[in-house]
């Protein structure tokens, strides 16, 4: 059964220096208020896993939190680069990032495995690609049925796997809608799982029938944080803060600016700083 | 109406889609050209995202491949190992619509690195969906501003194969799509040679001189024997596209 907990307690039992942590959210639902407890914990040595590393990993990497990154695509969407991770990669700062980098379709395919409690994922794949040959996870099959050649990736299996969803019931089953991602494969593909809510309620009543539930006794622990997904957003609760995405290039462009940034915004802060953007950027209400 | 060079690129390549065409949808100008299609000649056409989101119909251009209006507009929103493995693996989209870093002559692409993979120049995003896009479409569209930086005689890192290395090479890797089929710039139109597969220009943008061409690109360009002069924008479609960037533009500034 979860355990339904302060957020900087759901961090300190179930993340540790070292782990391998899957922090996921395909754009929506992105979990930055966990993120941060993460960072403010000061882990480090971690390995990072996720398809679509933005801003919450540029700022994981650029506090020194990862030794490692597995991905697919590592960018700020539709403003650019990121730069504490390139910095990591390019240069070493604040020190040395080992990358191991696959398709979208093979890291898909890979969490699918994982939950699915397969040792690794078969797929048609990186035909003619550069990738196979700096990454020597890629590997290939031969089908015993029809002898076509398919790619194969090992599946992820990470200590820990962090998500944001929309709503929790008291009993820790959990509630998501709208663009899904691979939160639910990330989950059941983890050891332990953290889940950070907009909020507790005691039914969950509202969605369609084929929304995604996670029932309580596939997660760890569960703590309700409004909010918690900013600059992503939470479907139904607040818009994804495009205007940050784009403020924030300048921001990591610079090492000095970006501590800085980083002291004031989240060293110096709480999960609760999280609530005021809800409320300010509730749908349907003006700014 | 006058218009500029990035306009007729995108105008230009939304007139390729057709109505009929289920398309995956790259982030930036592939995603301008196909909803600029979308809200002129061809309203039926199916856009998908990677993020989950078909038969979208967005009223703004999304900032990244996931943001809620596409989701609040789609017919419906699939997780994303459903997207990789039913929709695209499974042969349903007929059309991917991409851009890239660096493209060579036989529209492979890249958007991982830029010098060694393992000392990198410039460190790029990665592929994220285009390897298996690339593969997994019926065709392939690109679209990419024309220089001698992301013309290139040869790609530092191939992240997705277009013709490889020219002639029957995607049918020997075992490939029965017909991968890059059009290549649209900020100068012209390029089509790969139907036996080498090799890029050459078969339509050059109102304006636009052959040597200016072929100053912007890193290889010895190929023309065709018959070559059109694209037709240049409408005043509805530059009206369309104006009005769809101007949208955007509002609903991206406005926050915290």
């Amino acid at each position: 059964m979860a355990e339904i907990l302060p957020l900087r307690d759901a961090i300190a039992r179930t993340v540790g220096d070292g782990d391998t942590v899957a922090l996921e959210g395909f754009t929506h639902l992105i979990p930055y208020a966990a993120g941060h407890e993460i960072i403010r914990q000061r882990r480090t040595g971690l390995h990072l896993i996720r398809m679509t590393p933005d801003i919450l990993y540029d700022q994981m990497i650029g506090m020194g939190c990862a030794a490692r990154l597995t991905f697919s695509w590592g960018g700020n969407p539709g403003v650019g680069s990121l730069h504490r991770l390139r910095d990591a990669v390019e240069n070493g700062w604040p020190g040395p990032l080992e990358i191991e980098e696959h398709s979208h379709a093979a890291m898909a395919n890979a969490y699918d495995a994982g939950a699915a409690n397969l040792p690794f994922a078969v797929f048609r794949g990186y035909v003619g690609a550069d990738l196979p040959k700096v990454n020597p996870n890629i590997r290939y099959v031969d089908c015993p049925y029809t002898g076509e050649r398919l790619a194969t990736v090992p599946a992820i299996r990470p200590d820990v796997a962090v998500i944001h969803a929309l709503r929790a019931d008291r009993e820790g089953n959990v509630l998501l809608e709208g663009i899904v991602g691979v939160q639910k494969q990330a989950v059941l593909a983890a050891k332990r799982s953290v889940v950070t809510v907009e909020e507790i309620v005691d039914e969950l009543e509202d969605g369609s029938p084929n929304r995604v539930i996670l029932p309580s006794w596939t997660i760890t622990a569960i703590a309700e944080v409004p909010g918690g997904a900013h600059p992503s957003y939470a479907h139904g609760y607040y818009p994804r803060d495009n205007a940050f995405y784009i403020a924030w290039d300048p921001i990591a462009r610079d090492r000095d600016r970006f501590r800085a940034w980083m002291d004031a915004n989240v060293m110096t802060k709480g999960p609760e700083d999280f609530a005021r953007h809800p409320r300010r950027h509730r749908v349907g209400e003006d700014a | 109406m006058s218009h500029t060079a990035t306009e007729m690129m995108t105008i230009a390549a939304a007139r390729a889609l057709r109505s009929d065409h289920v398309c995956f949808v790259g982030i930036g100008a592939p995603s301008a050209a196909c909803n600029l299609a979308r809200l002129t000649h061809a309203p039926g056409i199916t856009l998908i995202y990677e993020s989950g989101t078909i038969a979208t119909r967005p009223d703004v251009l999304p900032l990244s491949i996931g943001d809620g209006e596409l989701c609040d507009t789609a017919l419906v929103t699939v997780d994303v190992p459903e997207m990789f493995r039913y929709w695209l693996q499974g042969g349903r989209i007929s059309v991917g619509f991409l851009g890239g870093a660096q493209i060579d002559r036989f529209a492979n692409l890249n958007t991982t690195v830029v010098g060694p993979y393992a000392t990198p120049k410039v460190r790029l995003p990665g592929g994220g969906g285009a390897p298996e896009i690339a593969s997994g479409c019926g065709e392939i569209f690109i679209i990419m501003t024309q220089s001698r930086r992301s013309f290139v005689e040869r790609l530092d890192f191939v992240t997705s194969m277009g013709h490889g290395e020219g002639g029957d090479h995607r049918a020997r890797l075992g490939l029965r799509t017909k991968g890059p089929t059009r290549v649209v710039t900020d100068l012209c139109v390029m089509e790969p040679d139907p036996a080498t597969k090799e890029l050459t220009v078969t339509s050059i943008h109102p304006g636009v001189t052959r040597e200016a061409i072929t100053e912007a690109t890193g290889w010895p360009i190929r023309f065709a024997a018959e070559i059109a002069e694209t037709p240049p924008p409408t005043a509805t479609e530059l009206a369309v596209l104006r009005d769809l960037h101007e949208r955007t533009r509002r609903a991206h500034s406005s926050s915290a």
